[in-house]
Order: C-alpha cells, then sequence, then structure tokens
C-alpha cells in the first residue's frame, strides 16, 4: 500500500463539483506536484489531505490510518500557505517553535531544534527578527522551518512559491527541492506554474475541472501529454492532424513525414509536435522530413526565439518553434522569409483522440 | 505593553467596580414608591433611620402620574411595599383597586381627622398638603409690560399668549389638582371652558409639577402655573418671582401614606407608617408645607401668607379619584396637540 | 524530537476537544443574542398585536390610529427627520471635503471638533440651544419670533446630535478615492466643478445615500431632544416614553415601537445592500488621492471649519458656562454650586458612579463577548448548519433597532412575571446587557473587519502544528487585532457613557445612569445641575478618548517591529 492513499475523493461546493473520484497513491518520499490551472481543484486536493476541506464521500489512507473524517490537528502533516502565514507578533524563533511549545518539551531543546531548522532552511542567526523585517524568500524560509519543526510525516505545500519575486522564486525551489531529498519528507506541492512543477517533481498530477488528467514523470507529461489539456497546459505544442500512409508514414496536408509509430493506412491520426523539437536545416537541405515554411512572425526573447511558421500542413494553423539563439548564431529570421524546417520522425508523438 | 498586562490591570478594574457596587447588609429592604420632591427625600430618610436603622428604604421616585400609571401596571405583582408621598387622589384610585392595607399607624388620634381615609382603619393617611400657587417673574412682567395677576381668570388676557407654562396632569400630580380645582370651583362646563381659553395662552406643558416655576423663575417664561413648595425655594434661591395665590381659591391635594397590600415587609412597612405620624416627621414635612398632618406644627414658610390654608378650595378626593381616568382622558383629547393651536 | 502525540489520543475520535469546542461556543453566542435581542423584540410584537385581555388582533393599532394627534406625531416625526437629513448630509459632507480633499492646517484638529458632539448625551446640543436661542438666550433675536420650543430647536440639536454620525461615514467615503480618476479628469481639462460632478460626487454616493439614511434614522428614533427642546411639539419618539413611562401602557408603547422599527429596519437593510454593492466597485488597484494645496478652494473651506467648530465649541462651551453660572440668567457669576449643591448635594452625583460602573462593564464584558464572537464565527468550524449566517444576521441586526425599542423590548420581556430571567429587571446588568446589543454592530464590524485583515491560514498552521485555536487567538489573533479591540472598548465606553435611549426604560432609582439623570434634572427644570451633569460625561468621555490614544500611541510605538503598515 502507498503511503499516502486517497481513493474515490468527492467533494461539491452546490452545484460546483470541485474534486470528481480522485484516485491517488502517493509514495513514501515522494516529491509529488498537483499541477493545475485555477480552479482545477489542486488546492481542494491538497486542503482534504489537510483535514481543511471535507470531502464528501471517498477516503484518504495515511501511514495505514484512515485519516478521512479526522480534524486537521489528528492528522500528521506540516504546512506551508503561499501567504506565509507567520504570525507577525512572534519572533522568527517563536514562530518556529510554536508546535513546540504545546508539547511541553525542554526549553533547551526547542532551543536547539529551532538552531537546527533555521540552519536547515539558511537562515542561521535570525532567531529574535520579526517575519515583518524579513523579505518574502526569507519569510518563507522561516514558514519550512515553522512545518518542518514537529518532524512531519507529510509536507503540504500550497503554491509556496507564488508570492516570490522570479529570481527568489528560482533560487527557493531548487533549495526546497534539495531539503526535501536529505530529509526525504514525502511532500505534496500545489502549484499552477509547470515549470515549477517540472523543475521540482517526482511525479506531477495534472489536473482541471476536478478531474485529474495525468499522472507522470516530468518528463513523461512533457513528452508524452496524455491528452490535448495536458499537452496545451504543459509547455507549448502544435498539433497535427493526419492521415496514414502507408507504414510508418502519415500524410498531413500535402506533406508526407515519417513517423516512429505505426500507421494504419488511411487512418486518422493527430501528432504533437513541441516547438523545440523542429530543426531548421539549410535552405537547400532536403533531410527525411523536412519542408518548406513561411515565417509569418518571429519572437526574440533573449536565450531563444519564437517562430510563427505557415507551412502546407493542410489546416492552415500555423506552426510555432523555438530556435534556440545559440543554434541560431546570429543568423537573422525575418517575417517573409522562406526557411527549411523539419520534424524528427522520433519528435512527431501520437495523441489520443480528443474525448 | 504587553498583552497579559493589560488583561490583568483591566480585570483588576473591573473587580474594583463590581465592588464598589451597593453592598447589601443585612438590612430590610423597604421600596418605596414616592412622588416627594429629591430634595426632600433626604432629610426624610435620614431621620427616619436615626430611630430604624435596621431598615434600608429604597425610593422610587418619579412623578404623580408616573408613579400613579406604574402602581396601576404593577398591580399583579406590586414590587412596592408602601407608598409615600403620593396624591390622595391617587390613593383614592389604588384604595378602589383594593390595592391598599388598611392600617391604623400609632399617632393616628393625634392627626387632624382630614388626614385619613375614611372608615374604621384608615388605608392611607395623610402627611400634609401641597396646593396651587402662581410663580409671576417681576422682572420679566417689568420688562415686557405685563399685567398684574390676581386671579386664575387673569390668565386669560392675551397679553399672555405664550407666556405661561403649566404641568401636564397627566404626569404631573400638581397638574391635576389644577384642572380638578378648575372643574370644581367653576363647575364642570365652566371648568373646561377656562381651560380652553387657557390653552391658547400655554406656552409649554410640561411634565413635572417643579418646572413652571422654575421656568418662570429664569425668564424663560414669566408665567409657571405651580405649588407653594417650589415657589418658595425658587424664590429662597434669589429668583425675581413674585408666588401669586388667585382669589378664586386654590387646588390642593395631601401627599399620603399607605402600605401596599399583600407585601412581605408588613412589620418594616408599619414601621415607616407609624413614623410618618410622628411629630418629628411633621416638623420634617412643616419645612416644606404650609399645612401638615398634626395640627398646631406648622410654620410659616417665608413667601407663604399665613392664611393660606383659608384660600384651599373644598376638595373631594373620592370625587377626584373617581373621575380622574375620564378627566385625564378629557383633557388629553383637548389639549395634547398643543403644537396645532385650534382655530 | 518526533513526538507520539498522536497515539495518546482514543481511538474513534474525530477532533480534539478544543477543536470541538468552537460549534457549541457559537451557538452559544447565538442563543444569548437571541435571548437578548430576538426575543425582546418578540415580545414587542406580540405586545402590539395582543390586546388586554391577550386575544390577538390588530386593535391596538386601530385605536393607536383613532388617537387623536397621532397622524400629527407621525408627520412631525417625518417631516423634521428629513428636515434634519437635508441639513445634516451637506453640512457634514462639505466638512468631511474640507477634511479629506483640501489642504487645510490642523486637519486632525477640524476633525475632533468635528466629531466632538459624541462625546456628551444627545441632550448636551438641547441644553446649549435652549440658552442660546430660548426666551433668555444671547441668540434669541436670530429666530425672530419663532420659540426654539418645538420644530427650530428639535431640528437644530438634532442637526447638532446627528452631525458627527453623518461625519464619519462621509470621511471614510471621501479618504477612498481613486487618484487615477482625477488625473484623467485633469488629462482632459475638466473644471472644479465637472471635476467634482463626474467624479467626487459619484465616487461618495454610496457614502452620502449611507450618511443619510443612518440621520434620517438617528433623528426618528431621538427622543431626548425633542423631550427637553420640544415644547409641546408632539413626536413619535416622545409619544413612546410618555405612553411607556407616563402611563405604564406597554401594549401602545409597542404599537408605537413597531412604527418606529420599521423605517429604521428599513432603512438599514437598504444601507446594507448599497454597501454590499459599493464593495465590488473599489479595486486593489486604486491609487489614493492626495490633494495639492489651492487657495482658492482651501480657504473658502478653512473659513467653513472654523465657522463649523465655532459653533460645536459654542454648544459645548454653553453646556459648561450652563453649569458654572450660579443663577441664569439673573446672576451670572461663576460658581460650582450646580456641582456641589446640585448634584453632589441632591445624590444625583450617584448617577455619574453608576453610569461609569455601567460603561465600564460594558467595555469589559462587550469587549471580549463582541471580539470572540466575531472570532468563533470568522475562524471557528462547527456548529450546526445555518448558524454562521444566523451570528451574521443577528450581529447586523441592532444596527436597525433604535434604543427606544429595544428598551420597550426589554421591559415587555424581562418584566414578564412568568419570564425565568425577570430577576434582571431593573438590574445594572440588564442595563449593561441591553447597551451592549444595543451598540453590537459597528463593534462587530470592526472586529470582523481586523479579523478578516490578518492571515486566513493561521488556524490551518496552527492545527498542522496542533495547537490548540484558543492557544492561536490568545498567543497571536488577539495580541494583532488589540487595536481593534481597544476601539471596540473605547466605542462602548462612550456610548454607554452618553446613551440614552434604552437605558431610560431599564433603570431603578439605584442604577440611574448619569445620561438618564439629565432627563430627570431638566424635567424638574434643574438646568444647570442637569448641564453640570452633561459636562461632567462629557470631560469623562474625553478623558476615556485621550487615554485610548495614548494607549494605541504606545503599543504602536512598542511593537514598532511587527506592527508596520498597520495603522
Amino acid at each position: 500500500m502507498a503511503h499516502l492513499e486517497i481513493t474515490q475523493l468527492t467533494k461539491r461546493y452546490g452545484a460546483f463539483v470541485a474534486l470528481e473520484q480522485i484516485d491517488l497513491a502517493v509514495e513514501r518520499g515522494e516529491f509529488l506536484v498537483l499541477l493545475g490551472p485555477s480552479g482545477c481543484g489542486k488546492t481542494t486536493l491538497l486542503r482534504a489531505i489537510a483535514g481543511l476541506e471535507r470531502q464528501d464521500s471517498g477516503r484518504i489512507v495515511h501511514a495505514g490510518r484512515d485519516i478521512s473524517q479526522l480534524s486537521p490537528a489528528l492528522r500528521d502533516y506540516g504546512i506551508v500557505f503561499q501567504s506565509y502565514a507567520l504570525f507577525p507578533n512572534l519572533s522568527v524563533a517563536d514562530n518556529v517553535a510554536y508546535g513546540l511549545n504545546s508539547r511541553r518539551a525542554d526549553r533547551r531543546l526547542i532551543h536547539n531544534r529551532v538552531e537546527e531548522m533555521l540552519e536547515l532552511v539558511g537562515l542561521p542567526g535570525s532567531q529574535p527578527k520579526y517575519p515583518a523585517q524579513l523579505s518574502g524568500g526569507q519569510q518563507q524560509r522561516v514558514a519550512l522551518a515553522r512545518a518542518l519543526a514537529t518532524s512531519p510525516d507529510l509536507l503540504l505545500l500550497d503554491e509556496p512559491l507564488s508570492a516570490l519575486d522570479a529570481i527568489e522564486r528560482v533560487r527557493l525551489r531548487s533549495e526546497i527541492r534539495s531539503l526535501q531529498n536529505r530529509l526525504g519528507v514525502t511532500t505534496i506541492m500545489v502549484t499552477h506554474d509547470q515549470e515549477e512543477a517540472l523543475a521540482m517533481a517526482d511525479r506531477i498530477v495534472v489536473m482541471r475541472g476536478g478531474r485529474i488528467q495525468q499522472i507522470g514523470g516530468p518528463q513523461e507529461i512533457y513528452r508524452a501529454p496524455g491528452n490535448d489539456f495536458v499537452a496545451d497546459f504543459i509547455g507549448r505544442g502544435n498539433l497535427l492532424d493526419a492521415t496514414g500512409a502507408g507504414p510508418q508514414h502519415v500524410r498531413i496536408g500535402d506533406l508526407l513525414l515519417r513517423c516512429a509509430a505505426p500507421a494504419g493506412e488511411g487512418s486518422h491520426q493527430r501528432f504533437y509536435v513541441r516547438p523545440e523539437d523542429i530543426r531548421l536545416h539549410d535552405t537547400l537541405d532536403q533531410g527525411e522530413n523536412s519542408f518548406y515554411a513561411h515565417v509569418v512572425k518571429c519572437e526574440f526573447l533573449g536565450a531563444y526565439s519564437l517562430v510563427t511558421l505557415q507551412a502546407a500542413t493542410g489546416d492552415g494553423r500555423p506552426l510555432v518553434a523555438q530556435f534556440s539563439s545559440n543554434y541560431l548564431c546570429g543568423r537573422e529570421i525575418r517575417p517573409g522569409a522562406t526557411l527549411r524546417v523539419g520534424i524528427p520522425a522520433e519528435h512527431l508523438r501520437p495523441l489520443p483522440e480528443a474525448a | 505593553m504587553n498583552l497579559k498586562h493589560i488583561v490583568r490591570s483591566l480585570a483588576v478594574a473591573g473587580f474594583a467596580l463590581a465592588a464598589a457596587l451597593p453592598a447589601h447588609a443585612d438590612k430590610t429592604v423597604l421600596n418605596v414608591y414616592t412622588a416627594l420632591e429629591t430634595d426632600q427625600l433626604k432629610a426624610y430618610q435620614e431621620a427616619f433611620n436615626k430611630s430604624h436603622p435596621d431598615i434600608e428604604i429604597k425610593w422610587t421616585r418619579d412623578s404623580t402620574g408616573i408613579i400613579t400609571a406604574k402602581l396601576l401596571a404593577e398591580k399583579a405583582k406590586p414590587a412596592a411595599d408602601v407608598i409615600m408621598g403620593v396624591a390622595a387622589s391617587s390613593m383614592v384610585v389604588f384604595d378602589r383597586e383594593k390595592m391598599l392595607q388598611p392600617y391604623a399607624p400609632a399617632n393616628l388620634k393625634a392627626l387632624n381627622p382630614r388626614f385619613r381615609s375614611a372608615g374604621a382603619t384608615p388605608t392611607w393617611v395623610g402627611m400634609d398638603v401641597w396646593g396651587a400657587a402662581i410663580c409671576y417673574n417681576v422682572a420679566e412682567m417689568q420688562k415686557q409690560g405685563l399685567p398684574r395677576i390676581e386671579s386664575w381668570k387673569d390668565l386669560l388676557k392675551p397679553e399672555f399668549k405664550g407666556k405661561i407654562v403649566m404641568p401636564n396632569p397627566n404626569s404631573s400630580g400638581t397638574g391635576f389638582l389644577d384642572v380638578t380645582a378648575w372643574l370644581q370651583m367653576f363647575g364642570e362646563k365652566a371648568g373646561w371652558d377656562y381651560m380652553d381659553k387657557l390653552h391658547e395662552n400655554i406656552a409649554v406643558y410640561t411634565h413635572s409639577g417643579s418646572k413652571p416655576c422654575v421656568m418662570a423663575g429664569a425668564g424663560e417664561f414669566p408665567v409657571g402655573i405651580a405649588f407653594e413648595y417650589r415657589a418658595n425655594t425658587v424664590r429662597a434661591k434669589g429668583a425675581p418671582i413674585d408666588i401669586i395665590f388667585p382669589k378664586e381659591g386654590l387646588g390642593w391635594d395631601m401627599e399620603s401614606i399607605a402600605i401596599v397590600k399583600g407585601t412581605a415587609k408588613l412589620e418594616a412597612a408599619k414601621k415607616l407608617s407609624d413614623w410618618a405620624t410622628t411629630r418629628e416627621a411633621n416638623e420634617l414635612y412643616a419645612k416644606n408645607f404650609a399645612v401638615v398632618a398634626m395640627p398646631g406644627i406648622a410654620t410659616r414658610l417665608k413667601y407663604v401668607p399665613a392664611d393660606y390654608e383659608q384660600r384651599l378650595v373644598k376638595n373631594d378626593f373620592e370625587w377626584m379619584g373617581k373621575n380622574r381616568d375620564a378627566i385625564l382622558a378629557e383633557w388629553q383629547k383637548r389639549y395634547s396637540t398643543k403644537s396645532e393651536p385650534k382655530k | 524530537m518526533k513526538v507520539a502525540g498522536l497515539s495518546t489520543l482514543p481511538p474513534g475520535r474525530r477532533a480534539t476537544f478544543s477543536e470541538r469546542l468552537g460549534g457549541p461556543l457559537l451557538l452559544l453566542a447565538a442563543v444569548a443574542l437571541a435571548i437578548f435581542l430576538l426575543l425582546p423584540l418578540g415580545a414587542l410584537l406580540l405586545g402590539a398585536i395582543r390586546d388586554d385581555a391577550g386575544a390577538f388582533g390588530l386593535a391596538r393599532f386601530a385605536e393607536f390610529a383613532a388617537t387623536p394627534g397621532m397622524a400629527t406625531a407621525v408627520w412631525n416625526t417625518l417631516w423634521v427627520a428629513l428636515a434634519v437629513t437635508a441639513i445634516t448630509v451637506p453640512l457634514a459632507f462639505v466638512y468631511a471635503y474640507a477634511i479629506e480633499r483640501a489642504c487645510l492646517p490642523l486637519r486632525g484638529l477640524w476633525r475632533i471638533i468635528g466629531l466632538s458632539a459624541l462625546l456628551g448625551p444627545s441632550l448636551v446640543g438641547a441644553i446649549a440651544f435652549i440658552q442660546w436661542f430660548g426666551t433668555q438666550g444671547v441668540l434669541k433675536a436670530w429666530l425672530g419670533e419663532t420659540s426654539v420650543y418645538g420644530p427650530v430647536g428639535i431640528v437644530m440639536a438634532t442637526v447638532y446630535a446627528s452631525f458627527p454620525h453623518a461625519l464619519m461615514i462621509l470621511v471614510v467615503a471621501l479618504a477612498t478615492a481613486d487618484g487615477r480618476l482625477y488625473e484623467a479628469a485633469d488629462a482632459l481639462s475638466a473644471s472644479r466643478w465637472r471635476k467634482f460632478v463626474t467624479v467626487t460626487l459619484p465616487g461618495a454616493r454610496y457614502g452620502l445615500i449611507s450618511a443619510a439614511l443612518v440621520v434620517f434614522a438617528y433623528s426618528v428614533s431621538e427622543f431626548g431632544i425633542p423631550k427637553v427642546i420640544g415644547g409641546n411639539f408632539q413626536v413619535l419618539a416622545v409619544e413612546i416614553y410618555v405612553q411607556v413611562v407616563g402611563q405604564h401602557n406597554f401594549g401602545r408603547g409597542a404599537v408605537v415601537a413597531l412604527l418606529l422599527l420599521l423605517p429604521v429596519l428599513l432603512a438599514f437593510v437598504i444601507d446594507w445592500h448599497l454597501q454590499r454593492r459599493q464593495q465590488s466597485g473599489l479595486t486593489a488597484r486604486a491609487v489614493p488621492y492626495r490633494p495639492r494645496p489651492d487657495w482658492r478652494r482651501d480657504l473658502p473651506l478653512l473659513f467653513y471649519c472654523l465657522l463649523l467648530t465655532t459653533a460645536m465649541l459654542g454648544v459645548l462651551g454653553m453646556a459648561a458656562y450652563t453649569s458654572l453660572v450660579r443663577f441664569w440668567p439673573y446672576n451670572l457669576e461663576l460658581s460650582l454650586d450646580h456641582y456641589v449643591y446640585g448634584l453632589a448635594e441632591a445624590g444625583v452625583l450617584d448617577a455619574w458612579l453608576n453610569s461609569l460602573r455601567i460603561a465600564g462593564l460594558t467595555a469589559l464584558l462587550g469587549t471580549p463577548f463582541v471580539f470572540f464572537t466575531a472570532w468563533l464565527l470568522e475562524k471557528g468550524q462547527g456548529g450546526p448548519a445555518g448558524l454562521r449566517p444566523l451570528v451574521r444576521a443577528l450581529a447586523a441586526l441592532p444596527m436597525g433597532v433604535p434604543g427606544l425599542v429595544l428598551g420597550i423590548g426589554y421591559i415587555l420581556f424581562f418584566n414578564g412575571p412568568d419570564n425565568p430571567l425577570n430577576g434582571l429587571y431593573h438590574t445594572l446588568t440588564i442595563m449593561v446587557i441591553a447597551t451592549i446589543v444595543h451598540f453590537y454592530t459597528p463593534c462587530h464590524l470592526t472586529a470582523v473587519t481586523a479579523l478578516k485583515g490578518i492571515d486566513r491560514e493561521f488556524e490551518a498552521v496552527s492545527a498542522s502544528l496542533k495547537v490548540s485555536p484558543f492557544v492561536t487567538l490568545w498567543r497571536v489573533t488577539l495580541p494583532v487585532c488589540l487595536p481593534a479591540v481597544l476601539e471596540i472598548a473605547r466605542y462602548l465606553f462612550i456610548n454607554a457613557m452618553t446613551t440614552v435611549s434604552a437605558l431610560v426604560f431599564l433603570y431603578s432609582p439605584e442604577t440611574l445612569p448619569a445620561s438618564v439623570a439629565i432627563l430627570n434634572l431638566d424635567e424638574a427644570g434643574e438646568l444647570g445641575p442637569a448641564a453640570a451633569m452633561a459636562t461632567l460625561i462629557v470631560l469623562t468621555s474625553a478623558t476615556i478618548s485621550l487615554l485610548y490614544s495614548l494607549v494605541t500611541h504606545l503599543l504602536f510605538r512598542r511593537h514598532q517591529a511587527w506592527r508596520q503598515g498597520q495603522r
């Protein structure tokens, strides 16, 4: 049995379905990320695990104990919120020790534990400060220290990085990840930021409309999205409608492309291509799966450029390609130019028919 | 400022407040309803407690009309043990409602026989007489060139329009004794006619019997229809007023005492009733009123004439009590909407 | 370090004891509010629709309608309230505009004086206006032939007394302007008047409506003022007093009270709806508007403020002067006679002590109750479904119930011989409870606003740390909300000190409060001692306000490290 096992969890607010028959198993020591747009139910799921929302039906079993009906205080977890939720009138030390005091542990022990936790999150010596005197990132570190101080069996993170600025966010996310690795505490994090999810998760649960869309490792989710929504939500992508044209070949508009998967003759198929998988060829290079395309628009974004292309894909939908600046070596791409581009067969990924 | 300190000091303050609440010793507490003037209560209570320190009087004081209404409203479950210093005309009403406990106080025989209810054992006993008087501000009279006042009828002169204040009989016992006196003196029809005309000149009807004279004293309105005790004190304070006793005769009522039937503190109530008929008590009444229950005690008040008693009208308390409701209702109907003078 | 706190719990338990306590406690608070608010109002309704024999019907209403002069009283009440509203709201609006939208020197001072009428009972104005404009008044000539005793006096004194209530609302309405709109108007080179009409007025319209409703309700339910200065001008509020206190006709009183309750309640329901609509209109992106000095606007406004503050200080000053003059108007020597002989010797000074006690207990008991209930409501969990909306409604209701109406409801309910709470009648306790209930809504809103202002996850965090919610309330929520708590205490104290309306029906001779004593002294014609008592109340309230400012100031200085941006 998994460390945390959720079965058939359902939660409604009036007519609105927040969670619909969620089944989810979290392994011990895993870093699981719940990802989805706002209103997808990810936060509700986290709060249900925390006991802050009570499900209408379904079961939550944590470490072999059915906690479905238990109040938050009877469950075993630490939690960190987007707003930090630090007690403004208590010093950093008192905040971290908040969960320790009530257990009447020895003062000395508490003192040491606070010191240890603050070192762990990289804020040694900040005990006497008040939260208002810290930066957002520092406050979130304190919140993390507070949540971990009682050595909970489960760490719940509710959009912990959303309130931080971009640089702080990136720094803290790797710190949290390495901290989690070191402590080995089972962690569930909620985020709407796919990059954050990809960077931190062992496994990602993509949610939408109260349902789980796909569960998988970051690579898997990115490379092989289970459906249109996941494909669309995680990174950018191009959707291509194709017809089977002999073994391992498909016709997309006027283009005949080889694909890795076998394609039935005449069958309708859908493929999915990541922008960075579109290659730029020399104009005269007639390599496999290459074709001409007109540049409609080019956005230079520093490390890479996003190029909107028009090719003979049949349905008139533009193709978005991403070329890294490194790769372009200063080559300028102007709207109206014609490029020779190609899609390697292994990057032409089949996508299930839309539901 | 630490929260604990704040809470602690608040708690201390709270206890201090609670401790400051009146402490109740082992005394018999007597609930006495009264219409006596506030400035008289204290002296009476002190004198009574000198001889009866074990009885604590809790006064409920209001104007006659209000105390009367209150007692009637509480008829089913009376809160009062004794009614003291309330108009005899109201006592008659209580008596008719069988609310009073018959009792003959120790000194009953020493009192003027007019100062008691009829029957073998009186249900109420009179203390003193208070009667009508007019306070006339002389300073304002001269300033505004107003005519002299000698009779009730003088008040109808058009010069007095908006210059006269009188107590509302519905709340004030003084107001009621004025109204009943006019009705008894002039006769029912002529009495109401008189009031109709007087109404044209009234500036304000007050709720207390004292206020008209005080207002006259302050020159707010030059003429106040009042009673002699208040007139005397206002004058004594230095107000430029003449106290006028209209020649037709003065309405009056009797402050009296009675025990409420069914009181749980009958013994204490009897003691107060006994004390109220003593010479000592009558001497105290005499400081405020020209006519008291015990003959031969009355001392002349400085601003009240010696023949005051002879000027009082013939009063029929039974009639007053019996017709109290009807008179008040009629008055209310005629004059309660002063804001729109009838054309 | 891992402590096995979980295994010690008996199996089968689904929540800790303190977690399960919230629901029942909130239920208890709801029951208390129901007993001391709903049931008295119910008794009032019952009293109005039941005749003396106990049969149900509208007989009392018919009887009321047939009473001569009642139509006049209803009409008088209505037009006086409309006149007061029409005068007070524009006066207060310009004053608030001067404070918030102009660059005046001594802005804080104008504000304090503008609110000064709150420090005393409403009767202060009535007494002062009698002295200024009465027969012997210095300014009598201003009124010509009209007597101050009547609608003129009522309107003047009510405008004075209701002014700060309107001012508070309008200051808030004008303080929350979006500066971007003015910049846009400037960019379009709109004229001063156009800016005022197209930006300022629409921005403050909810505040204006709200102020108008509050002033209207105030005027309709105020009875001390017409009683003191109204002469024989009949209004409904005085009619209630006469019926209930004067004639002990509780049934009739109940009918008139219901007549008063309905328009006031309606006004507050309308206001409540408007407030809800207003909230959605404000965006977080708004930039606060900062006025720039402009003498053509500031100078007239400064003059206006000077004029009004002079008038307001004139009212308070006249009350104080009256209390010191030996025998108005014939002996203007100053003395403390009214304090010594009029109050202390006459035994009326006890009333002031009573008021201190009532105000102290109201603040001491009311503040924790209000705050704790608001906390249970906002931060707690549990309790039967519908409990929270019920408590919210109960907390909002007192705003729409005039004190007078509440007082009669209390008499009818607690004086009933069958009521087990009958023993409370006439006690200090019932007066304290009535005062807390009467002023509940603003206190509740202050507490809720403060609680909503703090992070909503505190309770979730402490639950995850296995800390009882009550510990978190004590260690975190309460200290953070301390300024609001003190504000509630101050508000309750001052209002308990100055209120007349509910208490006038509930006091006994031993519990006579100072504000009612003023009424009684005035009724006996003792204007000097009445003014002395009023002055004492104003001084007491001012002292408490000063103390409050001092304590909050110290609090913010001491907690500078963490109370940033809270002010």
